[in-house]
């Protein structure tokens, strides 16, 4: 991330001055320090202080008493988490049951689109459908999850054509057996066509010699795709990976919130959902709290597994140290 | 070695037969290769497309026709009808919710991209005091969420729930977009800079006048991903206003479209009597919900690569 010394002479004339005291420094640097300010303080404020409330899971939190007066119950609220609830424990098993499915089919599909787009010959074509694809990445979930309703709903697009010919409606929306594949199909409408981004500016990076070679070695152009293309989207893909595991237990929060009531909790609650609906809607705040801070410790250590596992593998991965 | 003659560019336009054997190193596609792929795309941009088209063609269509379709309408064939979106800015819940939406964003990205820039234009300042703690502190930031709950407390101990501050203080400032600008701040020639400060330019001159003006296009994408943001934010606004007459559109959207509770004429501001059917009325609402990003998608799309990638590559 750091350029090298070297390149830039201002850099380097900065190391020389480092051995002004820090008043001095302090003197030369504050218009830089004042601009820095105010985006500081918000993310410190909301990143940084939210940190202190975590301290609300060791309690028996009143939001009338606050942090200050609440009675602390040590590990108490941690019980759910131990004991088997169940309404926990299907929390637990929907948000991976969608973690797997989002690995497994929503991840590969930009790729397969990606590799699709990079092949063709016309850039005009390709810009073209870039554009179209792209757009709904820009939708709110309101938007989307209402878009959704009108084309596949009971008196929808889909259904009405249905019908007009002769045949029976589908029952996709509201049906808790089918939700998952709802979820699947929302998630991939709205945000394939966005994740084709990096992987097309990685492809138009491969050398064009390993093409060319392998060209001149008679390989298909399918052979090409396995031996030069997704090899050398490996780094990207292995990165990704790395970053979505980090958030694998954060499974589509506001799209669920808004189809739960017309599915019920047992299909469609995952763990935010859990603290949202147990926390601020129930009022068991400790307890919601503790499901977090164990969801977000879990999330943090499997980033830091993941890139350390990447480094075993010989790849980059989100960070070196 | 150096007496080898030099190899001929394979890139080097071709000669012979009139069309090319080989492109960019692969095998020219054979026409079922081509049929293929021209039907996936075909099918994967309609499905992009097709809803859409629904959308603003049901919103435009006549009561009669909608009534006859039964909902949807693909194509209006018997004339446009604007009444749906004359009921929509009748002046009740939903022009209130659109200048809400409206005002949210406009002052959220102002503020945004005013504090994204400037803390991206201070970070970018390597050697400066501070400069190396305050650039973690950012970093880290992305590696973890502090949690529903812990936020929540804190808006509510800074005395924003129930103001509409709440939707855009919080989350006004993205430690990703600020990584983004001060990545593309730190691409800067050095010696523009170097130039500046000896011609006597202060800080802010040289953010105001060289910074900012270079950085155009990745100012105009983060700025777009900050309006979008704001204009779709739905959670913030559902848990931190309770009061329905400051909701914002998204949530005007989820109560009256996704989980269809009918428009009164009351609502809407309009006698009962000259009410459009409610399909039409859901639709022009999320019509309208979507034309703001259509209008500035156009003028931003070509930047999108470099607004991602300094964020993705360099970040």
């Amino acid at each position: 991330m750091e350029h090298t010394a070297s390149e830039r002479p201002a850099a380097r004339g900065a190391r020389r001055r480092r051995s002004l005291s820090f008043g001095a420094r302090l003197l030369r640097d504050y218009p830089v320090l004042v601009l820095a300010i105010p985006g500081m303080l918000i993310i410190l404020a909301f990143q940084y202080y939210p940190l202190y409330g975590n301290v609300i899971a060791f309690q028996d939190f009143q939001p009338y008493l606050g942090i200050g007066k609440s009675l602390w119950n040590g590990v108490q609220n941690f019980a759910v988490v131990g004991n088997g609830d169940p309404e926990f424990l299907n929390a637990v098993k929907n948000t991976l049951i969608l973690t797997l499915i989002q690995t497994v089919i929503v991840f590969p599909a930009p790729i397969v689109v990606a590799i699709t787009l990079h092949t063709l010959l016309s850039n005009r074509l390709r810009q073209l459908v870039q554009s179209i694809l792209y757009l709904p990445h820009f939708m709110s979930w309101v938007i989307v999850v209402a878009i959704f309703q009108q084309v596949l709903g009971g008196t929808g697009m889909i259904n009405n054509w249905l019908r007009s010919h002769g045949l029976d409606p589908v029952h996709i929306i509201g049906n808790a057996e089918a939700f998952r594949a709802l979820l699947t199909s929302q998630v991939m409408w709205k945000d394939t066509g966005w994740a084709t981004i990096l992987f097309l500016a990685v492809l138009s990076q491969i050398d064009r010699s390993l093409y060319e070679a392998s060209a001149v070695d008679g390989s298909s152009r399918w052979q090409q795709i396995l031996h030069v293309t997704l090899p050398g989207l490996r780094p990207i893909i292995i990165l990704l990976l790395i970053l979505k595991l980090g958030d694998s237990l954060s499974v589509g929060f506001e799209q669920i919130i808004l189809q739960q009531p017309a599915v019920g909790t047992e299909a469609s609650e995952v763990l935010d959902t859990y603290v949202y609906n147990n926390g601020i809607l129930g009022g068991a705040w400790g307890v919601s709290a503790a499901v977090g801070l164990v969801k977000g410790l879990i999330g943090l250590a499997l980033v830091l597994a993941a890139n350390k596992l990447a480094h075993r593998l010989g790849e980059e991965g989100i960070y070196r140290g | 070695m150096t007496t080898l003659a030099p190899v001929k560019p394979s890139t080097a336009p071709p000669t012979g037969p009139r069309r090319q054997a080989v492109i960019d190193g692969m095998p020219r596609p054979g026409m079922p290769e081509r049929i293929v792929k021209g039907i996936f795309l075909t099918v994967i941009s309609a499905l992009v497309v097709v809803p859409f088209v629904a959308v603003i063609s049901t919103s435009l269509a006549t009561p009669e026709e909608v009534n006859r379709a039964g909902g949807f309408v693909l194509f209006p064939k018997h004339g446009i009808d604007l009444s749906a979106y004359r009921s929509i800015f009748a002046g009740g819940t939903v022009t209130q919710a659109l200048l809400v939406s409206g005002f949210v964003t406009v002052v959220g990205t102002t503020i945004s991209l005013v504090l994204t820039c400037t803390l991206g234009w201070a970070l970018s300042r390597r050697g400066t005091l501070g400069n190396k703690p305050l650039l973690m502190l950012v970093l880290v930031s992305l590696l973890f969420n502090p949690g529903l709950i812990p936020t929540y407390l804190v808006v509510q101990q800074f005395g924003l729930l129930d103001s509409l501050w709440s939707v855009i203080v919080p989350t006004c400032v993205s430690a990703f977009n600020v990584i983004v600008v001060r990545s593309f701040f730190t691409g800067l020639p050095a010696e523009i800079l170097d130039a500046a400060r000896v011609d006597g330019a202060s800080e802010w001159k040289m953010f105001r006048h060289i910074g900012l003006p270079l950085s155009k296009a990745v100012v105009a994408v983060v700025g777009l991903f900050y309006g979008v943001g704001y204009w779709n934010s739905f959670f913030s606004a559902l848990l931190y206003l309770n009061d329905s007459a400051k909701w914002p559109l998204q949530l005007v959207l989820r109560t009256y479209v996704v989980n269809g509770v009918e428009l009164g004429g009351q609502d809407l501001g309009i006698g009962s009597e000259s009410l459009p059917p409610q399909t039409t009325i859901q639709m022009a609402i999320l019509m309208i919900s979507v034309v703001p990003i259509l209008c500035v998608y156009p003028f931003i799309q070509r930047h999108f690569a470099k607004g991602v990638l300094t964020g993705a590559v360099k970040g």
